[in-house]
């Protein structure tokens, strides 16, 4: 079953970092249009996430001894509610500190957290995930990759596709067969952190619907790899990937991706007189939705503080999150067209034409609406 | 700790005076007066009213479980209501008179001496409506009323019609948003509600086999169960961001929030529930139709969700806020920033 899902709210000690983080972002994005901005969590700046790590909000949840914060996951929750709420641009480190610093704190040797974390607290390593491959999308554990051992380490040959940042990381966690074959399905399977400056390693980005280039094909051929590449155990990285699932699943960034197009909208109308009825119902029904879901969502991470994995609840908020930021621009353009003879700004028109044509991306990316209904649905034991 | 110990006995309470022949009979013209007496002598129906008047002294956030508990037995007569009357009352310094209260908004325009509440939720089931007309409350014997039953299969509400009030009926000055409150209390109980709805559901999932297999295991029905329990979870959260006030009444936005979105989820639900169960859902023998008839109602009891998504967006583009998550994180959560730890 689900478990119940209480109410629950940010520390005053956590909460006590909203007023600096705001006034730091509201200098930071000053006169950064709202289409910019509208990129949300896929918005790149190296240099603005070594801003964020020279303030110490890189790796905030993370241990001081390896250059985090030693805070909690309510602080964490505050930083990226108010990076998402402002858009400011954090891809470049989003991976590394949301899951792949985590992993390798849980998982990794001493050697391996005092090499890696520091500069991903820094803001000086990013790092990609290598998950899908061109066979292997939903059905993740039929991945074919496959890493061979040598006397001095591994030799990785294969492919990984759709793989976020590749050509600006330093690093991706990949998911790879050591053993076995595909039909082994979950056993055999290795996670292996691979330097992307080594030889045999092609990496191309392909070109999304909107003009950018953020995802990529990455070509591993027989590239050698040393034996401290592994990360946590051998054959165990099914479950360590499921263990970062309800990290990546339940944050702020399942459902404020398009807030910054709902913001520019709203000045729009305020500046207009806001005096029409069905526009104004429309953004109480998307705040009273994001207000449920901001809640659900810390909740969440209240049992993710108590060292609890809720991997269940978070595919929940996930999917319903989800949902509302693929509404958001939908009814957003039916409330701009109700009124076709009134002018509209052309930061809006282009806000609202990228969250569109992103938008059936947030419900594939993190794992798809079907995948997760089907996890809800075993965790209610109906599978 | 003490939350769960008070879940536990209002629940057992209510399921054992409450089992759903009960809800029937009482639908049917039964008399509610055993079903009440048991309730008033549990105790609960103070639990708003301050230590030193005789009350538990809880606050809404504490009485949650109570409200919720109310609409999981869709219980006929108004304890959630009279809760919150009584709350009402005793803040006011007015001693509250003993037996079911439930609270109404007069109509607009009533006419110069009478006064009318067109839709009055528990009418049939209640000794007193407390009626909010302007500046004022009066609180109402239901007795004194012409009674206007809209003709609905089951339904307890009715319109109600009082002449001039005598000179001496109670008559309180109001502070208190009566639609807020209507929507914490009715947003509790239809979380409540579709709590037992979505348990029922799963329920026969598991039990009812075709093609030789439960139809649980099959993934068209799984992906309709998971929504549900989306928007299920997505209610019960409503209705604790609704009732999380340290005093007797919601703050109005919370109360806003919560009730459009249990609203909300209402179609969604109810129709899934239907959908899952097939013809038997549309039997009076069984029980879903208790619910599912009375969460229709109850969505549009003070205001459905389009009237609170008006008020909520009006709220917003009044606010001047230059974010929509600084609104929700100052203005829809400002409480919990102030009073409330996450260690409880």
């Amino acid at each position: 079953m689900i478990d119940a899902l209480p109410l629950a709210a940010v520390p005053p000690e956590d909460e006590a970092l909203r007023t600096e983080v705001r006034q730091f972002l509201s200098e930071a994005l000053a006169g950064v249009p709202a289409e910019i901005r509208a990129h949300s969590w896929m918005g790149f700046d190296a240099e603005f996430s070594r801003a964020l790590g020279r303030r110490g909000w890189l790796g905030i949840t993370l241990p001081k001894e390896y250059g985090g914060g030693g805070r909690s996951p309510f602080a964490r929750f505050v930083l990226v509610e108010e990076f998402l709420a402002w858009g400011a641009p954090v891809s470049a480190h989003w991976i590394a500190d949301r899951q792949s610093a985590p992993l390798i704190l849980r998982y990794g040797t001493e050697s391996q957290k005092h090499f890696h974390i520091p500069p991903i607290c820094r803001g000086e390593s990013f790092f990609c995930i290598g998950m899908s491959e061109p066979g292997s999308g939903s059905d993740l554990a039929s991945v074919k990759t496959r890493a061979t051992r040598t006397s001095d380490g591994w030799r990785l040959s294969g492919q990984k596709i759709w793989t976020t940042n590749a050509y600006r990381s330093q690093y991706m966690i990949a998911l790879v067969r050591t053993s076995g074959t595909a039909e082994d399905r979950h056993r055999g399977l290795t996670q292996f952190i691979v330097d992307l400056s080594l030889p045999g390693i092609t990496i191309r980005p392909i070109e999304d619907l909107a003009g950018g280039r953020h995802f990529c094909e990455v070509f591993f051929d027989d590239v050698a790899l040393p034996d401290d590449a592994l990360v946590g155990q051998e054959g165990e990285g099914w479950s360590q990937v499921t263990a970062e699932l309800a990290f990546e699943r339940s944050g702020p960034e399942r459902l404020y991706s398009s807030v910054v197009l709902l913001d520019t909208w709203i000045a729009e109308l305020r500046a207009r007189g806001a005096d029409d009825r069905d526009s104004r119902a429309l953004v109480g029904r998307l705040v009273a939705n994001l207000s449920v879901l901001r809640a659900l969502s810390l909740s969440i991470t209240a049992k993710l503080s108590r060292g609890e994995s809720p991997v269940v609840e978070a595919a929940l908020v996930k999917d319903m999150g989800t949902e509302i930021e693929q509404l958001t621009p939908t009814l957003i353009a039916d409330a701009i067209g109700r009124t076709p003879d009134a002018p509209v700004s052309a930061s809006l028109v282009r806000a609202l034409a990228f969250v569109t044509q992103m938008a059936p991306s947030f419900s594939l990316r993190g794992g798809t609406r079907e995948i997760l209904r089907g996890m809800i649905a075993r965790g209610l034991g109906l599978r | 700790m003490t939350d769960n110990v008070l879940a536990d006995s209002i629940d057992a309470l209510l399921e054992d005076s409450c089992p759903a022949e009960v809800v029937r009979a009482i639908e049917q013209g039964g008399s509610p007066a055993r079903l009440w007496q048991t309730l008033a002598d549990s105790g609960f129906a103070d639990a708003l009213v301050p230590e030193d008047a005789g009350g538990a002294g809880l606050s809404l956030r504490d009485a949650l479980p109570i409200l919720s508990a109310c609409g999981r037995v869709v219980l006929p007569v108004p304890f959630a209501q009279t809760m919150l009357v009584r709350g009402f009352l005793a803040a006011s310094g007015v001693t509250p008179p003993p037996g079911p209260a439930t609270f109404a908004i007069a109509d607009a325009g009533g006419g110069e001496h009478d006064i009318v509440c067109s839709r009055v939720t528990h009418a049939t089931t209640s000794d007193w409506v407390l009626v909010q007309s302007g500046t004022h409350c009066r609180l109402l014997p239901t007795a004194a009323a012409r009674l206007e039953s809209p003709g609905v299969h089951g339904s307890l509400e009715a319109g109600l019609t009082w002449g001039p009030p005598p000179a001496d009926a109670i008559r309180i000055a109001n502070d208190a948003d009566w639609h807020a409150i209507g929507a914490c209390v009715f947003a509790a109980q239809m979380a409540g509600s579709m709590s037992r709805v979505f348990d029922l559901t799963l329920r026969y999932a598991n039990d009812r086999v075709q093609f030789g297999r439960s139809i649980g295991k099959f993934q068209a029905i799984q992906h309709q169960v998971s929504v549900m329990a989306e928007h299920v979870a997505a209610s019960r959260m409503a209705a604790e961001i609704g009732a999380d006030s340290t005093s007797w009444q919601p703050s109005p936005l919370a109360a806003a929030i919560a009730k459009s979105r249990t609203s909300e989820a209402v179609p969604t639900v109810t129709a899934i529930a239907h959908a899952v169960h097939g013809a038997i859902g549309i039997t009076a023998e069984y029980d879903l139709q208790l619910h599912t008839r009375r969460l229709h109602e109850w969505r549009l009891a003070f205001g459905s969700e389009s009237y609170w998504h008006d008020r909520i967006g009006r709220a917003v583009v009044e606010s001047r806020d230059a974010s929509t998550a600084g609104f929700i994180v100052d203005r829809v959560f400002a409480s919990s920033r102030t009073d409330r730890t996450t260690t409880e």
